[in-house]
């Protein structure tokens, strides 16, 4: 008895956490006004991809999914490497002042990042890199968080191991290129993982960098389609899919690696 | 300190965490320091074309936003929703954490993937989508609370119910996070501690109220100042559904600082304004962390 209320009480909330995105699903695949019919329908009368095609042909959508890969992936690729540089050498490498920068970063976790936003707008529009991928992406490129993270992972790893490389002779350079990296390569999808959905949602920053909309992310120019044509709510329903869509797919493809961040305590410096 | 080998690593240490740190110092610390300063001059968007028209007005823009009938709104429905939103959030994810890991479930793990899925969308598209859902005439929610004999309500219309309804919309999108942070401490929980309670005859509220709550502490008291943080720094939600309206209802500090800041460009009233959060964030931060003094929870 007991066990079945749980499993209901459980499916209802299911249910409702889903109903939101099962509705954006269906309403970017029916016909034009369908989706402001009332009652509300759950499901197309007659499936159509035509708000898609008007999405790419149109409004340019396939231009900003173009401009959000490439800068979730540099911003990806740049602080996996970055991070995972620092992180060992906060983990394992005695250099003068550590202790007392380790502290500083985790002091400085909770400041807001809004706080720098005004004068780093200012700081890049001088290095004309205002309206351009990189100023988006420079800010991201190292993150404390990222840093703790692999920190945290790469202590495990055997203080043995590496003092062997050292007496057969290895450079330190070697010992992180052929050691360290591949020990630590699940954590370092992980920061992966959340650096390219990070990078892939964020709306402040590409909002206040990117002026020229053919340079727009996705949740920017989604943004601004609504602003346009608020009335086609299949259109914009459509456009929302395309946002949501590739990071869901990527965090089905590899939610363990995600949910191990989470659940490793890693978030907890 | 003298040995080569330790004189190495010292080089390799400092040379591999020199690019993150230039790049947190450059692109982060050096801003919030310079934000500070910001926020003593009068930097609008003549100085931005002639520096010479930059002037030091110490705390004035301070005392302005004291004056600043918009700043109070924006600070008071910020803290209605930080207020309403944290703990409903905690609520339902530790609910849900709880029943998902009771060992009678069948298939917890596809449970868990449906409650997380929001976490990991785009904010300004499931707002997007919510704002939709909320629309008096065609919503989905009105047609909802309509089945069980509720009339209608114009959620983002009504200066009442906006704020309330991003609320909705925030909890739904992150109480997956907390849930699985959850999950995975009340999984460390060891199961000897409920085997010795059930012996000693505890019924299962007094397990909850005695083992659970307790355990769970440092976890509770992480997770409720990473929300608490996250919560003060609402903006998407009301950028995307709102426009901080109507009449103001749903105009938050943030979203206040990007109108000053980056629509009207006065840059030294918006650091102010950007200044005023950070001290809102630490102070809830230091709140946070005196709670857990002790505990073990920070390492």
């Amino acid at each position: 008895m007991k066990r079945i209320a749980l499993h209901l009480g459980l499916s209802v909330a299911a249910i409702l956490t889903a109903l939101p995105l099962w509705w954006m699903v269906a309403a970017s695949f029916m016909p034009s006004g369908e989706a402001n019919a009332f009652p509300p329908r759950l499901w197309p009368s007659r499936p159509t991809l035509d708000h898609y095609a008007t999405l790419l042909a149109r409004v340019q959508l396939g231009r900003a999914a173009l401009n959000s890969l490439l800068i979730a992936g540099l911003a990806t690729a740049c602080a996996v490497a970055i991070n995972a540089m620092a992180g060992y050498a906060f983990a394992k490498l005695r250099f003068p002042g550590r202790e007392r920068v380790a502290r500083l970063l985790v002091a400085a976790l909770v400041i807001p990042g809004q706080v720098a936003m005004l004068p780093l707008f200012l700081l890049l529009k001088q290095l004309g890199l205002v309206n351009t991928y990189w100023g988006v992406v420079l800010p991201s490129m190292a993150s404390i968080f990222g840093i703790f993270l692999v920190r945290q992972y790469v202590q495990a790893l055997p203080d043995s191991l590496l003092d062997a490389a050292r007496v057969d002779g290895a450079s330190e350079w070697r010992i992180f290129r052929s050691l360290v990296l591949p020990w630590c390569r699940p954590i370092l999808v992980t920061l992966g993982l959340f650096t390219f959905m990070g990078a892939w949602n964020d709306f402040l920053w590409p909002l206040v960098i990117l002026s020229d909309s053919e340079r727009y992310t996705l949740p920017v120019a989604l943004a601004n389609l609504v602003g346009e044509h608020v009335q086609d709510t299949e259109l914009i329903m459509a456009g929302a899919v395309v946002t949501v869509l590739p990071v869901v797919a990527l965090f089905l493809a590899l939610q363990r690696f995600y949910l191990a961040g989470l659940s490793g305590g890693a978030l907890k410096g | 300190m003298s040995g080569g080998v330790e004189s190495r690593q010292a080089r390799a240490g400092a040379a591999l965490a020199a690019p993150a740190l230039l790049l947190i110092g450059g692109f982060f610390v050096l801003p919030v320091a310079a934000a500070f300063l910001l926020s003593l001059t009068d930097f609008d968007i003549y100085a931005i074309a002639d520096r010479d028209r930059l002037r030091v007005v110490g705390l004035d823009n301070y005392a302005a936003l004291l004056r600043d009938r918009l700043f109070w709104t924006a600070l008071a429905n910020t803290t209605v929703f930080v207020a309403l939103a944290t703990p409903l959030s905690l609520a339902l994810s530790l609910a849900t954490a709880l029943a998902v890991t009771a060992a009678a479930v069948r298939a917890a793990s596809l449970f868990r993937t449906l409650f997380f899925l929001p976490v990991v969308t785009s904010l300004v598209a499931v707002a997007v989508v919510w704002r939709y859902l909320y629309h008096p005439r065609f919503g989905l929610l009105n047609y909802l609370i309509g089945l069980v004999g509720l009339s209608p309500q114009d959620w983002l219309g009504d200066a009442r119910l906006a704020l309330p309804a991003l609320v909705v919309l925030a909890v739904w999108k992150n109480f997956g996070f907390n849930m699985v942070v959850f999950m995975a401490a009340l999984q460390a929980i060891p199961a000897t501690l409920y085997e010795a309670a059930s012996v000693d005859g505890a019924g299962a509220r007094t397990q909850f109220a005695r083992i659970t709550l307790p355990m769970l502490r440092p976890t509770l008291l992480f997770v409720a100042a990473m929300t608490l943080i996250g919560n003060f720094q609402l903006f998407a939600e009301p950028y995307v559904m709102t426009r901080g309206g109507p009449n103001d209802a749903t105009l938050s500090i943030v979203l206040y600082m990007y109108e000053q800041g980056f629509r009207w460009w006065n840059l030294g009233y918006a650091s102010a304004i950007a200044f005023v959060l950070f001290f809102l964030v630490l102070v809830a931060s230091l709140l946070g962390a005196g709670l857990t003094r002790g505990k073990g929870a920070v390492q």
